[in-house]
């Protein structure tokens, strides 16, 4: 009897659990959608900022967003993908393998401002880039990187190896192996792997704070030696700068359902790939 | 056929040195840390560095004590763990032991995507939410508090960690259970007694990898943690956590001067915390991972 | 498929290589203070003056004045007068910093709308930021603790009040850093025992103005020099400005521009 008491009430604490976790994020999500619907609106989303950006649209922010992840993911993807075929393909047990592959999960550990401070130090000041989307881009790539290699790896491992000796068999060289048969077998799955850090790039703030972010520009960046403005840095920055603190909070509210939205559809979209995919490994 | 075999070679050794970019970046990173932050030892020592109680750097002349600042930290990661840990195996294990098929197949996904929600736009509710609930409930000078930063940390290192947690729990082998099942116990002395103690290191990893992103998170604790570099007295007291420090400072810390020097000190400490961190994780995992006969 | 591969690649590269776009591109960078004069500005001149593209970005003071002489930016504002040592650096590199006013600054020392608090003395205001007086009954107020707030202490509104207000003494070490002017108003506004400063352009109907020595900030105390808490706000060119900086802070200082300068809440010079 007391048993069954027990087992109860611990299975009712641990569904307490999950409630909270799920209503509090579902709390958040929910705040922004309705303080920010009201604010998008075609022209939010189209139009340039004006009246010192209390009005007008967020367009080239959103711009922003797009070039330094598109600058990321040209650094980083092929970077990336190579040394997940190096690990999975060419020295899958080796010693060296071991440290690279050490290093790639504490680079994921490195804290975001971290690598802010890098970025700055090196692409920035040493290499002279100035702030600018590239710095910046290089700045996301680096902490894309170790994402983009732990997906590839997994995409990778999941091609089955018969394909592999089949192909080597038929007097295919490795290299021939792995562009013919591996990449292609692996591809969706390496695509996911891009597709989530694509929506955990676009949202990070701290790294661009000191390499790429403008608190205002006129228009779209022009070139990638410019700064440019971009979302989540332009939330922090209505909220923290500027002397129009209620009507720029009404703009960091949109802002901030934009990005949440481009995040979760990006985000959701691989999510709901990779399951897919994974599920058909499984058959 | 030589071209070939040159060909070949030639990928092999662009891999292999590609191969090497995340430990060359990772190396690279610990480099400009050090080069950049070990000067600020040398002008005022490390362990007046490390154990000063005043964090005045732009004054003249210039207080570099980063004690509040590591305590700021700190307070924050354990009050976050206190709310990240309860939340995130409990929701892990209800996902594995509760719910069943459909369910878990539609709330992990969940999970997942909740855990991509950029840290702005956490820092964007405490600042405009959390900060006004939090004073008029404990009627508090301000609602940018310690305690602010922990529920907000906590609540984002709540997917990750139970991710991770429920990851190892899946991989906790079934024939487990059986075996409890089969010697009379029931579910909850199963879960209990079997399998968290099977899972046990699994899910420690996840909760330290929950508590490294705490550590490091810049974002929200810079908009919500109140930024006051005093030696925090209770969680209703604001903190500046190192993190915050370093963005809201490098901005305005010229190049080359003491005040850039310490920033970069302060990041390498963080950067050596977090190491640690992962280290941790690292060994706890492989063992996990041996204990139960998985490879890789 | 070769092909197509090819113009991939090469939209790739021609994307990292279209690089020098023709523009008259100014970059602005430095005091917080200064970041809405700047941004407006900028924003009505680019209206007018088409080709011409200019960048914002914040920092603080320091930073502005070192990216100045670094090149890095082509104007650093600032909300205080360069330093000696600022002034040595930039010989150094060759560069020469010129000094533009481009608005007068009164820093206002406020408290939420609820206080009885209406006016103190600059020695009061001290001894309030040094904690040496914690509590607002001291003052003849409610009783209270009194909760301070400061800017972050490399701001240049930071700088300035230590200078005019606190003589070089330390800000308390538990008063809320803040990072913004904003911010620090946010607060003062939800917080019934706060007290704090804020550039005169951060005033809101949410904060109450303290007398200083008798004198309450506003724009006519600030231009008349009567209020004791006064800074110029300056732009810094490298050199004799030319071409479209020269036009840009010819822009600031003419009429139109300080009328901007005045919608952003700080006191235009004309």
């Amino acid at each position: 009897m007391k048993k069954d008491v027990v087992q109860k009430l611990g299975f009712s604490l641990i569904f307490l659990c999950i409630l909270t976790t799920v209503f509090f994020l579902g709390t958040i999500i929910y705040f922004i959608f309705v303080k920010g619907a009201p604010i998008i609106s075609w022209d939010f989303l189209t139009k340039v900022p004006r009246n010192a950006m209390t009005e007008g649209g967020v367009a080239p922010i959103i711009a922003g967003t797009f070039y330094l992840t598109l600058g990321a993911m040209i650094f980083s993807v092929p970077l990336g993908l190579a040394c997940a075929i190096y690990i999975c393909e060419y020295s899958p047990k080796s010693f060296i393998v071991n440290i690279i592959r050490i290093s790639i999960n504490n680079l994921a550990g490195v804290p975001s401002v971290v690598f802010g401070l890098f970025g700055l130090a090196v692409f920035v000041n040493f290499l002279g880039f100035g702030v600018s989307i590239l710095s910046g881009s290089l700045t996301l790539g680096i902490l894309a990187l170790p994402l983009i290699i732990s997906a590839s790896q997994e995409a990778l491992v999941a091609v089955p190896h018969s394909i592999r000796e089949a192909s080597l068999s038929l007097g295919a060289s490795k290299w021939e192996t792995i562009k013919r048969i591996v990449l292609p077998a692996a591809l969706p799955g390496i695509l996911t792997g891009v597709i989530l850090s694509v929506g955990r790039v676009a949202g990070e703030t701290a790294p661009i704070l000191f390499t790429a972010a403008a608190f205002y520009k006129r228009g779209y960046p022009k070139n990638i030696f410019n700064e440019a403005m971009a979302l989540p840095y332009h939330i922090y920055a209505l909220m923290t700068e500027g002397a129009h603190p209620d009507k720029q909070k009404a703009v960091a509210y949109g802002c901030s359902l934009v990005l949440l939205l481009l995040v979760l559809f990006i985000s959701g979209f691989a999510i709901i790939l990779r399951q897919r995919q994974r599920s058909s490994y499984a058959q | 056929m030589a071209y070939r075999r040159i060909k070949e070679q030639a990928y092999k050794w662009i891999f292999t040195i590609l191969a090497f970019s995340s430990l060359f970046f990772l190396v690279g990173i610990v480099i400009v840390l050090f080069k950049e932050g070990t000067p600020i030892f040398q002008k005022i020592g490390f362990l007046k560095f490390i154990f000063g109680r005043k964090w005045y750097p732009t004054y003249n002349p210039p207080d570099f004590g980063i004690l509040p600042l590591i305590l700021g930290s700190l307070w924050v990661t354990v009050g976050a763990s206190l709310v990240c840990i309860p939340l995130g195996v409990g929701s892990a294990l209800y996902l594995n032991e509760i719910a069943g098929f459909k369910q878990r197949q539609f709330l992990k996904p969940v999970i997942e995507l909740l855990a991509s929600i950029p840290s702005v736009v956490y820092g964007f509710f405490g600042l405009v939410v959390v900060t006004p609930f939090l004073q008029r409930l404990f009627n508090l000078p301000t609602g940018m508090t310690a305690l602010n930063a922990s529920l907000i940390l906590g609540l984002m290192a709540t997917p990750t960690v139970c991710s991770i947690a429920e990851d190892a729990l899946s991989y906790v082998p079934h024939s487990f259970r059986e075996a409890s099942f089969a010697v009379g116990a029931d579910r909850w002395q199963t879960l209990t007694r079997v399998v968290i103690p099977a899972a046990g290191s699994g899910i420690s990893t996840g909760i330290i990898l929950g508590m490294s992103r705490a550590i490091g998170e810049t974002m929200t604790v810079l908009m919500v943690a109140g930024g006051a570099a005093v030696i925090p007295g209770t969680f209703l007291e604001p903190v500046r956590p190192m993190t915050a420090a370093i963005a809201a400072e490098m901005g305005e810390a010229p190049m080359g001067g003491s005040h850039y020097h310490a920033l970069f000190a302060i990041a390498l400490i963080l950067f050596l915390i977090t190491f640690v961190f992962n280290i941790i994780a690292e060994i706890v995992s492989r063992r996990f991972r041996i204990k139960l006969g998985l490879n890789g | 498929m070769k092909r197509l591969r090819m113009f991939a690649l090469m939209g790739i590269l021609g994307l990292g290589l279209v690089i020098p776009c023709y523009a008259e591109k100014i970059v602005l960078a430095g005091s917080t203070t200064v970041l809405p004069i700047a941004q407006k500005t900028a924003e009505v001149f680019m209206e007018e003056n088409p080709a011409a593209d200019i960048s914002v970005r914040g920092g603080g003071s320091s930073v502005g004045i070192a990216a100045l002489i670094d090149g890095t930016c082509d104007i650093a504002d600032a909300s205080r007068a360069i330093k000696d040592t600022e002034i040595q650096k930039a010989a150094a590199n060759g560069r020469d910093p010129v000094a533009h006013i481009v608005a007068m600054d009164g820093i206002a020392v406020v408290v939420n709308k609820s206080s009885s608090i209406s006016k103190l003395s600059k020695k009061q205001a001290r001894e309030i930021f040094t904690g040496k007086i914690s509590d607002w009954s001291q003052l003849g107020g409610k009783a209270g603790k009194i909760v301070v707030v400061s800017r972050d202490t490399s701001s240049g509104t930071f700088e300035a009040f230590g200078e005019l207000v606190m003589k070089g003494e330390k800000v308390m070490p538990g008063a809320l850093m803040q990072a913004s002017n904003q911010e620090v108003a946010q607060i003062i506004a939800q917080t019934p025992q706060a007290i704090g400063y804020v550039g005169l352009g951060f005033m809101s109907g949410e904060l109450k103005p303290v007398e200083i020595d008798g004198v309450m900030p506003s724009k006519e105390t600030v231009l008349s020099g009567e209020y004791p808490v006064t800074r110029p706000l300056f732009m810094y060119s490298n050199g004799k400005p030319q071409g479209i900086t020269k036009e840009y802070l010819d822009f600031v200082k003419s009429k139109k521009g300080q009328e901007l300068v005045e919608t952003q809440g700080y006191v235009g010079l004309k």
